[in-house]
């Protein structure tokens, strides 16, 4: 058996202010402080479209190469709970803005723009609706523009689900229209996920996951689901359609619906609002103003600049860290490319993230200073090693490398006859793992490379500590 | 100047007579305030004290209405004052904010005497539907004003107002103007601002003025209509509306639909609007007959489409935020009674249809097809204004009906919406003017019949020219006792 997986993404758009409204967008703000009648619902009140929003959802379609439908209109779905204040949601339902896109190996069916509904707070022990003492209603997220995406059933395991999300993400907080936050619920996934024999072209019964806040949980529940339901099916039993949360703390699915409690949404087209009708060049200007998209940025790092796969994926996915990157390569073109990235995405990252630092804006740390110290161990005046202890004091002081490195007298040793005297010196501490390399085992030299390296304090390199050490071992 | 003669003239007379001194804004206030409280047609749900009716309202203004009066429609959102649109669900509901049309007549320095009555979210054509009791037709109190804005027609038929605003979704304006012997017009859809407007068919909900007389109709629509930026579907009317000064109807071509006036009409009105044809041929204009082959089904399209939309529209008085809720703790229970309790009949009636319409599975059968009659309506308006000017009707099949006479049979309750739903499919704009009196059916005094003249999309100016000529020569000026001919 396959797993056939398809995904619908909620993402919050940063604009300014509401889809239909123009109450400020804020989160965690005082409950009810950022309404007015319009998304509150009043009698008589009615929706004004956001352009901001439209000219977002129009980036969004260009960064997935959808197709703009010259005429998109929207719909009311209507359903009563309290978070609803309309009893609908204003949606769009079938002719969307964006339709028939790509990103990566996933194909998108559609991309629509709606409005989110208000936040549930129940009141009591478990802060869930079962046993709450009673529920209340936060409006401040109520009306806040939504992008919805929905890929074509393309995906096959948690593990490319989780990949491609991060693409996607990573992709969406390039363009600047989202924060894209998970946690906080800007950005949101659910899934819906079948099983079917290998080679089979009939979808199998669909369960759909919701509610999952981070990609490594969606991960692990889909795993999870597709599990079950090939346990299911081997057990002779036959996948019901039902909605299905995943706790990631107890691994457990739970059953939230089943489709015999499904809406009838009743859509109807929304008479307050007229078509979006986007101009040529609302469209264009969209296009052209997308900026290099992380998939396009990683097989430039990759295919143009040398940089390996991994530290390609790493910069392509973190603008900020992209740029950190393009810095230090800009400022002194003599370094390697593939060099400068391992610097930044290995030791610079791991000194910032041991230094309780996550992005590299914040720190001491500039593109330039980090280039100069590149610099240096590219030209052997200063040791791999001993450059890291330079890192470590431009992360937590700030600083020159240079300067840092006079200071600490960290300059590599390029004087044969000191280094010499050095290696000399450690064989003579070591008489036992010098003994051993004489008799043939090789392994021995690390000990005595160790040495030299401490005496130095790093300032030695480090190939030339092995030369030396074999040369005079083998004599 | 003695007070009766401020309680016959016109809004516009009256305007001209506080520009030249002749009457103060204040006096003119407290003489219709007077009358507003005196109401014995249970025209207003609300009356307005001198504090209520100045709030908001520019005085120093300078427009050509400036310290008129103006009743307003239960349906209409007024800040910090009582507004139900005649529903118990919204009982003790204040609204935060005003409607946009209402702003402007408070910016053009018009108070507001009060909130009229009307029937339950304007949906009805007698007032009966009203959760605070009919208002009463001023030429015989055991009849109904028609509706749904009933009230509006009732207080300025009654002088009970100077000049009222409605609202019209298939002929609310209309036909209760018709109803009362004044002058209503519905104009354009997406002529005036639907902001704060309480929604019933949304596609369809437009308000407009009922007046004394066609002058004052083109003043009062003059200061609503408007692009307003909380209304994406309004436009305003290119060019604004000036006051009617048109003498004859030479050149300007009638048509009569013929396939709309077939059945289902009193002898009466038939009596009258032949007569009002050959008025309009006196004057110097064509009358022939079009093809509306459509029209007779737009009630049939009209009761699909308008519940559906107000079933969403109605989705929104669900006890959670505003007005009347059940105190019961399980949410279900809650919605249920609190609606259950909260709307009338008619009301629910038309819920339920409108939720079945548009049920997955029916959607195609009903709300689908309904729209495509609606489509061949519009062909069939944009037809007939391809060979004449106007279209004209009579307004409703029969003069004002006895209380009660027809609210334990719907379907013809929703006849008298038969001759004015068309035009609000269409989204044309139509106006009612009083045109003679007729018996009713079974016998008794006389009472009004309206005329309905339709004009192309936008047209209103052209409207409301033919409208005038028209009036001055039938020489009816909508005075209760005064009957024109």
């Amino acid at each position: 058996m396959e797993a056939v997986i398809g995904l619908e993404i909620h993402v919050q758009l940063s604009t300014q202010t509401k889809m239909f409204c123009g109450c400020r967008l804020s989160f965690g703000d005082e409950p009810n402080t950022h309404t007015c009648p319009v998304c509150l619902a009043h009698p008589g009140v009615l929706p004004v479209p956001n352009k901001k929003a439209i000219d977002y959802a129009l980036l969004i379609a260009a960064a997935l190469e959808c197709e703009v439908a010259p005429r998109s209109i929207f719909h009311r779905k209507n359903y009563f709970y309290p978070d609803n204040p309309k009893a609908y949601q204003i949606s769009q339902f079938d002719i969307p803005i964006a339709i028939n896109g790509r990103l990566g190996d996933v194909r998108i069916h559609r991309a629509h723009l709606e409005e989110d509904a208000a936040k549930m707070i129940h009141v009591g022990e478990s802060g869930r609706i079962q046993g709450s003492d009673a529920s209340l209603v936060d409006f401040n997220r109520g009306g806040t523009p939504l992008v919805e995406i929905v890929t074509e059933p393309d995906l096959k395991s948690g593990a490319q689900v989780r990949e491609w999300g991060q693409l996607l993400r990573a992709t969406i907080k390039q363009l600047g229209v989202s924060n894209v936050n998970m946690e906080e619920g800007s950005l949101r996934c659910d899934a819906n996920v079948s099983i079917r024999p290998v080679g089979s072209d009939v979808l199998g019964t669909k369960t759909e996951m919701k509610n999952m806040n981070s990609f490594r949980f969606i991960e692990r529940g889909i795993e999870a689901e597709i599990e079950r339901q090939k346990q299911l099916v081997a057990s002779g039993g036959r996948v019901v359609q039902e909605t299905l949360h995943y706790d990631p703390t107890s691994g457990e699915l739970h059953s939230l619906r089943s489709k015999e409690e499904a809406h009838d949404y009743r859509y109807l087209p929304e008479p307050d609002l007229v078509p979006i009708a986007p101009s040529e060049q609302m469209i264009t200007s969209a296009r052209e103003s997308l900026p290099e998209l992380p998939a396009a940025k990683a097989s430039r790092y990759r295919d143009q600049l040398g940089v390996q796969d991994a530290a390609a994926l790493l910069l392509s996915f973190e603008t900020e860290w992209a740029e950190f990157f393009e810095g230090v390569v800009a400022a002194d073109d003599s370094i390697e490319p593939r060099v400068a990235a391992n610097w930044v995405t290995g030791e610079l990252a791991a000194e910032l993230r041991k230094q309780g630092d996550e992005a590299p804006s914040g720190s001491r740390v500039t593109p330039a200073s980090l280039a100069v110290l590149v610099g240096l161990v590219a030209s052997k005046r200063v040791s791999h090693s001993a450059a890291k202890n330079v890192l470590e004091i431009m992360v937590a002081e700030g600083g020159e490398a240079l300067e840092i490195v006079k200071e600490q007298g960290l300059e590599q040793i390029s004087d044969s006859g000191e280094l010499e005297a050095m290696v000399e010196a450690a064989i003579e501490a070591n008489p036992k793992p010098a003994e051993q390399v004489r008799s043939g085992n090789d392994k021995a030299i690390g000990a005595l490379v160790g040495a030299v390296m401490k005496q130095s304090k790093g300032r030695a390199d480090g190939g030339e500590v092995t030369r030396l050490l074999k040369e005079k071992l083998s004599g | 100047m003695p007070d009766s003669d401020l309680k016959a003239a016109t809004a516009a007379e009256t305007a001209a007579l506080i520009r030249r001194g002749e009457v103060s804004a204040g006096e003119c206030l407290s003489t219709w305030l007077e009358q507003a409280s005196a109401d014995e047609l249970n025209a207003y749900l609300w009356t307005a004290d001198e504090a209520a009716a100045l709030d908001g309202v520019d005085q120093n203004s300078k427009s050509p209405v400036t310290g008129v009066p103006v009743a307003i429609k239960d349906i209409f959102c007024t800040r910090g004052v009582p507004t139900t649109a005649a529903s118990k669900i919204l009982e003790g509901y204040r609204p935060p904010y005003t409607a946009t049309a209402v702003r402007r007549l408070a910016a053009a320095g018009m108070p507001m005497l009060g909130k009229t009555n009307m029937d339950e979210f304007a949906m009805g054509s007698s007032n009966e539907n009203s959760a605070y009791g009919p208002a009463l037709n001023p030429w015989d109190r055991k009849r109904v004003p028609g509706g749904s804005s009933g009230g509006s027609a009732a207080a300025v038929a009654g002088g009970l107002a100077p000049w009222a605003l409605g609202t019209d979704t298939g002929g609310s304006i209309r036909q209760p103007a018709a109803l009362c012997g004044i002058v209503g017009l519905k104009p354009t859809y997406g002529s005036v601002s639907r902001y704060g407007m309480i929604a019933f068919a949304s596609s369809l909900d437009q308000c407009g003025p009922l007046t004394r007389d066609v002058t004052d109709a083109a003043l009062l629509l003059s200061q609503i209509e408007g692009r307003d930026e909380m209304d994406s579907t309004s436009t305003g009317i290119e060019g604004g509306i000036s006051l009617p000064s048109a003498i004859g109807l030479e050149g300007l071509s009638f048509g009569i639909p013929v396939d709309l006036l077939g059945e289902g009409m009193d002898p009466g009105v038939r009596a009258v609007f032949d007569q009002t044809v050959s008025t309009i041929e006196g004057l110097g204009g064509s009358v022939r007959e079009v093809r509306l082959a459509h029209a007779s089904h737009g009630i049939s399209a009209y009761y699909v489409l308008a519940p559906a939309e107000a079933s969403t529209n109605l989705s929104r008085y669900d006890g959670v935020r505003y007005g009347i809720r059940d105190s019961n703790r399980d949410l279900a229970s809650m919605y249920e009674i609190t609606r259950g309790d909260g709307f009338g009949a008619e009301v629910k009636r038309r819920i339920m249809l409108g939720t079945y319409a548009l049920s997955s599975g029916y959607y195609d059968a009903y709300y689908g097809r309904a729209q495509r009659v609606r489509t061949m309506i519009v062909r069939d308006f944009d037809a007939a204004f391809g060979q004449v000017d106007f279209v004209i009707t009579p307004t409703s099949p029969s003069v004002a009906f006895g209380l009660g006479e027809k609210t334990l049979d719907p379907l013809t309750m929703y006849m008298s919406d038969l001759f004015t739903v068309p035009m609000s499919l269409a989204g044309v704009p139509a106006i009612s003017i009083p045109s003679g009196m007729a018996s009713p059916e079974g016998g008794g005094e006389k009472m009004p019949v309206g005329f309905q003249i339709a004009a192309p999309a936008f047209g209103e100016q052209g409207l409301l020219e033919a409208a005038f000529a028209l009036e001055a020569a039938l020489g009816f000026d909508g005075s209760i006792g005064r009957e024109g001919r």
